[in-house]
């Protein structure tokens, strides 16, 4: 915990005989008083852990070592954060990938050693807050304490004759200091009277403030982040998405996670927009807004409106759906040579660049003699370049937009029942029968255009023109208390930076026809305009005496 | 006038400013030089000046009473050894005229653009160099710490010209991701601590150079017209303290963004991560503070790693690690 008070050192070595051992204002030990020590014992040996634990030292060395534990977790891909990055690296860098996963690299902020490191720092770190809590309740139930003897070793010592008696001084230094937010309390001194006084209790609450609040979020994040869930779902334009374990793309649940957690729900896509502005010097659509207008419906109520866009999340109930991602999907209708639909239905294509050319699959694993795959491309506003490939020239679609597809046939790997990614296709096994490694061409459709499949397989049909949103749904019921928390670090770490706490003596003493006035301070923790402080009270002082003679 | 033209006129005023700068860089340096020269040929009398540290800014002016003595331990105020030389004020000057045209040009920008003028790599800079300066500026009115202005126009200097060269993009409309309020708090706020932190780093470069100066291990003689080590460290840790505030906010509204821009307050992005190293950092430098034996250069070399991971955040961390904070428009 930090505060430092430098000049503590001179006059209050003992104030705070709860802080650890190597704080800056506790006093030195002896040279060798901790060398030739006795037999500890258990108990001994257990105490003796304790206080290095406590101390500032290690928690200072454990803090350095934290910001650098983290560093690797910004070097490598995370699990958490990039699962895609990690398959990469992976693949890659398969020698290294396999000593760096062992390490738990690829898993820092969840790795043992990771762990270990702020369990320890927070176990030192409430072994500081409670005796410390414990002593600061005391601090504030007690009187401030006796005015020293002699003050002029204090900050800003300042001495003062006047033509006011002891008790007119003594009077209007409890009065100023009173109304500047002392506690005061006066203390009798040979020959006259004084005051003593303490501001900025503020100071060490809003210290201990701090790390309880670090130590709320860390047992809120890690308690309370297993009740939550969150999960993907790419929901295509006219389709309805039911809040169940079935119908998540991807679902990532906490610890303690249950299916009673999931609302009961639907969100159905109506239609989605996007704005896009040209960027003339790279030729490239920037987009400007993105609104996907849903309709949602909870159970026993009708469909209602609801517009998501980025960076406006919307509730239902206590689940929040983001707006995270949007393409084009198109519909295709696959017939076997009878004309009978082997499959039809809208497929996401994922966007590749910011005219949104995208990338997509069909799968056609029934129907047809032969299981058929598709890979292609999707272009909203095609240009053919002189090379024979297309690009995108903007995302807004029209009558020319172009599905440009190979096709493959062999064994798609669904009947394994092992659950397969619906957005890539491993071609590796399967054949090419249309596109550049066949003798036949790749498919070029555009809406409402038929083409025949290779191999008297089949036809396919570009029917129509959806859109889709990308859409995650996130409950945690603990978010708000982090919030919270979160709140609390600052306002307690603001008042413990920048809340003075000190003590302040006013001195009278009778000194024949008058009284001679000292006033002196003293810093508990950083505190550079004392100085300042003491001779300020010092002038209303003298105001005050002023005033009150010469009314 | 199209926002073509008035973003033209704010690069033209870029440029305008860090000429400006760079002269006040060359005034600065040719004063620390002066000052070598001069505390050599008063030799003695800077010797047994250097271990007097401070006198009293924060003197007790107004009181009715006799000056009090100064004890040792409220020398917090600063005191150049010897008064501001003429090339220092010039040197001043310079940095506020350079700063008015540096202002100037990210009002222009932000006219130009429609929006906060810090939505990308450019404009981070462009903002935090100037808010650098503020912040030199701004305590320079308190305290007078005009002995860093070479190393603050210098370092402004050079951090706007890599900017402008290398990053520079045009004015493009926001992405739907940065259409937000916080885009305005959390940036500006980071902009600021970082502004802080810049400051603190250069006193406690400032106080390490005066350390070993003190310990009689160097001989660097512009460092005469310097304070006391332990004056520039507590002035160093005024100003950090303030930059760790700031950046407590930072994470903090970053988090409140990100919950509702991403879906989740955190997830260990490259960028949070950095952020976190920069915050723990400093937490590790304010504690050192209060640690025996971790005094003085030991917590000075820690503000100067916790700048160094400033910088390391805001060029490497946005160039070449991958993450949600994409947006240096690059």
């Amino acid at each position: 915990m930090a505060s430092a008070p430098r000049s503590d050192r001179t006059a209050a070595k003992s104030t705070d005989p709860l802080r650890p051992a190597d704080h800056i204002d506790q006093p030195v030990p002896e040279p060798g008083s901790g060398v030739a020590q006795p037999k500890l014992g258990l108990v001994g040996y257990l105490r003796f852990f304790w206080r290095q634990l406590t101390s500032m030292r290690t928690a200072l060395v454990l803090l350095l070592l934290l910001a650098l534990a983290a560093v690797p977790g910004s070097l490598v891909p995370q699990r958490s954060s990039d699962p895609n990055g990690v398959l990469q690296y992976k693949a890659e860098n398969p020698d290294s990938f396999k000593i760096l996963d062992a390490l738990g690299v690829f898993s820092t902020f969840s790795s043992p050693w990771f762990s270990a490191i702020y369990l320890l720092l927070f176990v030192s770190l409430v072994g500081c807050i409670l005796p410390r809590t414990k002593h600061h309740l005391e601090a504030m139930r007690a009187r401030p304490p006796k005015t020293p003897v002699r003050l002029s070793r204090l900050v800003g010592h300042t001495e003062v004759r006047s033509g006011a008696d002891v008790e007119a001084a003594v009077d209007e230094a409890r009065a100023a200091l009173r109304s500047a937010g002392y506690r005061v309390e006066p203390y009798p001194v040979p020959g006259g009277d004084s005051i003593s006084a303490e501001r900025g209790y503020l100071r060490e609450t809003g210290n201990l403030v701090f790390h309880a609040a670090l130590v709320g979020v860390l047992v809120t994040v890690g308690v309370g982040g297993g009740f939550g869930y969150n999960g993907q779902k790419v929901i295509v334009q006219d389709t309805a998405f039911t809040n169940s374990l079935a119908g998540y793309d991807s679902f990532n649940p906490g610890r303690f996670f249950t299916e009673q957690a999931l609302e009961p729900f639907s969100v159905r896509l109506d239609d989605f927009d996007g704005h896009y502005e040209l960027n003339p010097a790279t030729g490239v659509y920037q987009p400007v807004d993105y609104t996907a207008h849903l309709s949602v419906r909870t159970p026993g109520t009708d469909w209602t409106d609801a517009d998501l866009k980025v960076n406006e999340p919307f509730e239902i109930g206590g689940t929040k759906a983001y707006l995270l991602g949007n393409g084009y999907a198109p519909v295709v209708t696959v017939r076997d040579t009878s004309g009978a639909v082997a499959y039809t239905g809208p497929v996401a294509f994922l966007p590749l660049d910011g005219n949104l050319m995208s990338r997509g699959v069909i799968k056609v694993p029934d129907g047809l003699d032969e299981q058929l795959g598709f890979m292609g491309f999707f272009y909203p506003d095609p240009l053919e370049l002189t090379d024979g490939t297309f690009t995108s020239l903007s995302p807004y679609a029209g009558d020319a937009s172009l599905l440009s597809l190979n096709v493959y046939t062999g064994d798609l790997g669904l009947d394994a029942g092992v659950s397969v990614n619906a957005y890539t296709l491993d071609v590796d096994e399967l054949e090419q029968i249309a596109g550049p490694q066949a003798d036949t061409e790749s498919i070029k459709l555009v809406q409402g255009q038929t083409a025949e499949l290779p191999n008297g397989l089949g036809t396919i049909e570009f029917t129509g023109l959806k859109r889709f949103a990308s859409v995650e749904f996130h409950h945690d019921p603990t978010e708000g208390w982090v919030l919270v928390f979160a709140l609390l670090i600052l306002g307690g770490l603001l008042l413990s930076l920048f809340v003075p706490r000190r003590r302040m003596w006013v001195k009278a003493v009778a000194d024949g026809d008058g009284t001679r006035i000292e006033y002196a301070g003293l810093a508990r923790g950083e505190d550079p305009t004392l100085a300042a402080a003491v001779a300020d009270l010092a002038r209303r002082h003298q105001e005050r005496l002023e005033r009150r003679m010469n009314p | 006038m199209t926002p073509t033209t008035i973003a033209a006129y704010s690069l033209l005023a870029v440029y305008s400013a860090a000429a400006v700068y760079v002269i006040a860089f060359i005034v600065s340096v040719v004063d620390l030089a002066r000052r070598s020269s001069e505390v050599l040929a008063a030799q003695p009398l800077a010797a047994s000046a250097g271990s007097v540290s401070a006198a009293g800014a924060s003197a007790s002016s107004g009181t009715t009473v006799a000056a009090p003595p100064r004890p040792p331990a409220a020398a917090s105020a600063t005191a150049v050894a010897s008064p501001a030389s003429r090339l220092q004020r010039v040197a001043f000057a310079l940095t506020v005229l350079g700063f008015v045209i540096h202002v100037a040009a990210i009002v222009l920008r932000g006219v130009a653009a429609s929006r906060a003028p810090w939505a990308n790599m450019f404009e981070f800079a462009l903002t935090g160099t100037a808010v650098i300066v503020g912040v030199y500026l701004l305590v320079s009115i308190w305290r007078d710490v005009r002995y860093l202005s070479a190393y603050i126009t210098g370092l402004v200097t050079l951090l706007l010209m890599l900017a402008t060269m290398n990053v520079y993009v045009d004015i493009v409309p926001l992405p739907p991701a940065l259409q937000s309020a916080w885009l305005v708090v959390h940036v500006f706020v980071a902009i600021l601590g970082t502004g802080f932190f810049a400051l603190g780093a250069g006193l406690s470069i400032a106080q390490l150079l005066q350390a070993r100066r003190e310990a009689g291990s160097s001989s660097l003689r512009f460092l005469g017209g310097f304070p006391g080590s332990e004056t520039l460290e507590n002035l160093a840790y005024r100003v950090n303290v303030i930059g760790f505030a700031f950046w407590t906010f930072t994470l903090i509204a970053g988090a409140i963004w990100a919950e509702h821009a991403w879906g989740r307050y955190w997830g260990w992005d490259t960028k949070e991560v950095w952020t976190f190293i920069i915050w723990v950092v400093y937490a590790g430098y304010i504690h050192a503070r209060a640690t025996r034996g971790w005094r003085g250069s030991r917590s000075a070399w820690l503000a100067i790693v916790g700048f160094t991971a400033v910088l390391f955040n805001f060029t490497i961390v946005n160039l070449f690690f991958k993450g949600f904070h994409a947006y240096s428009g690059l």
